[in-house]
């Protein structure tokens, strides 16, 4: 059992991490602070039946995304539901490569990688439905294993999986699609391989 | 040729198990004495690696101080009035 006198102690340094995943979510700034409040409210009285030693920052996600689906999800009619457009395997790698050749000194994926901002990612990742989005952020930005993301979100390894990997070839669509706009990258044949 | 590529294919397919350290050891070695071997798939896997790095990197907000503030606040008002709501009694697992 976790000791309620330490939980501000233990918990405050995850706190950044809770808000951006709660900003991805809620894509609203008032809406995430709500949401991390309360997830810390939460947190707090339930501490006790924290395990000491296990993942706290698994628990607290946990915690988060439990609060946000059932208080900020459910003001919208209904869920977001909305299936995803399956584009292939490694899709901004396969339409970068061709520039490769252009460039001088270093490599376009290098140039295109460097040069892609903060809002795009945020963008990108908001962009994706709900399901996907969850997956992506608990993967790829907090780094979380599979098994770890199957206890926050309380799906099978394999949804894990399959989740993630068309998560992340959307998010990829939408990054090359926001380069393309700014003129980063240019309309090129793909390249197999 | 035509076992090289297998292994282009199988490699390129287990990209993301291979950065998310989802891999068995045996397979971990496989993949990466192929990419040691193929500087076509070692571009991607490279490429995906660095791209995972970047969308870490500027996807991160910090927490205003305002709200560090108001929660511990909460956290502090609460530690004087804890709420009688046996919902939240020790123990308790029903936020979960």
């Amino acid at each position: 059992m976790a000791d309620q006198a330490t939980f501000a102690e233990d918990a405050m340094e995850h706190m950044s991490s809770l808000y951006t995943a709660a900003l991805r979510m809620t894509r609203n700034p008032a809406d995430a602070e709500d949401l991390v409040q309360e997830t810390y409210l939460k947190a707090y009285r339930g501490y006790g039946g924290f395990q000491a030693g296990t993942n706290l920052k698994a628990w607290l996600y946990r915690i988060l995304t439990n609060t946000f689906i059932n208080t900020y999800r459910s003001k919208k009619r209904r869920p977001e539901e909305r299936d995803i457009e399956d584009v292939e395997d490694l899709y901004l790698y396969r339409r970068l490569g061709p520039l490769e050749a252009a460039a001088a000194g270093r490599s376009a994926e290098e140039e295109v990688l460097e040069h892609i901002t903060e809002t795009e990612v945020k963008d990108a990742i908001e962009s994706l439905p709900e399901q996907f989005r969850m997956a992506v952020l608990l993967g790829d930005v907090e780094g979380f294993s599979y098994k770890e993301i199957a206890e926050i979100l309380d799906i099978p390894i394999g949804t894990v999986m399959s989740r993630l990997h068309r998560g992340r070839k959307a998010l990829q669509k939408k990054l090359y699609d926001f380069g393309r706009a700014r003129g980063l990258v240019s309309e090129e044949p793909v390249v197999n391989g | 040729m035509g076992e090289s590529h297998d292994k282009c294919e199988e490699s390129l397919h287990l990209v993301y198990h291979y950065l998310d350290g989802e891999l068995t050891d045996e397979k971990r070695v496989l993949i990466q004495q192929h990419i040691d071997d193929c500087p076509p798939c070692f571009e991607a896997f490279d490429f995906e690696a660095e791209l995972r790095i970047v969308v870490k990197r500027r996807c991160h907000d910090e927490a205003p101080a305002d709200l560090r503030r108001r929660i511990a606040e909460a956290l502090h008002h609460e530690k004087l009035h804890p709420p009688v709501d046996p919902e939240y009694g020790p123990g308790s697992n029903s936020l979960l």
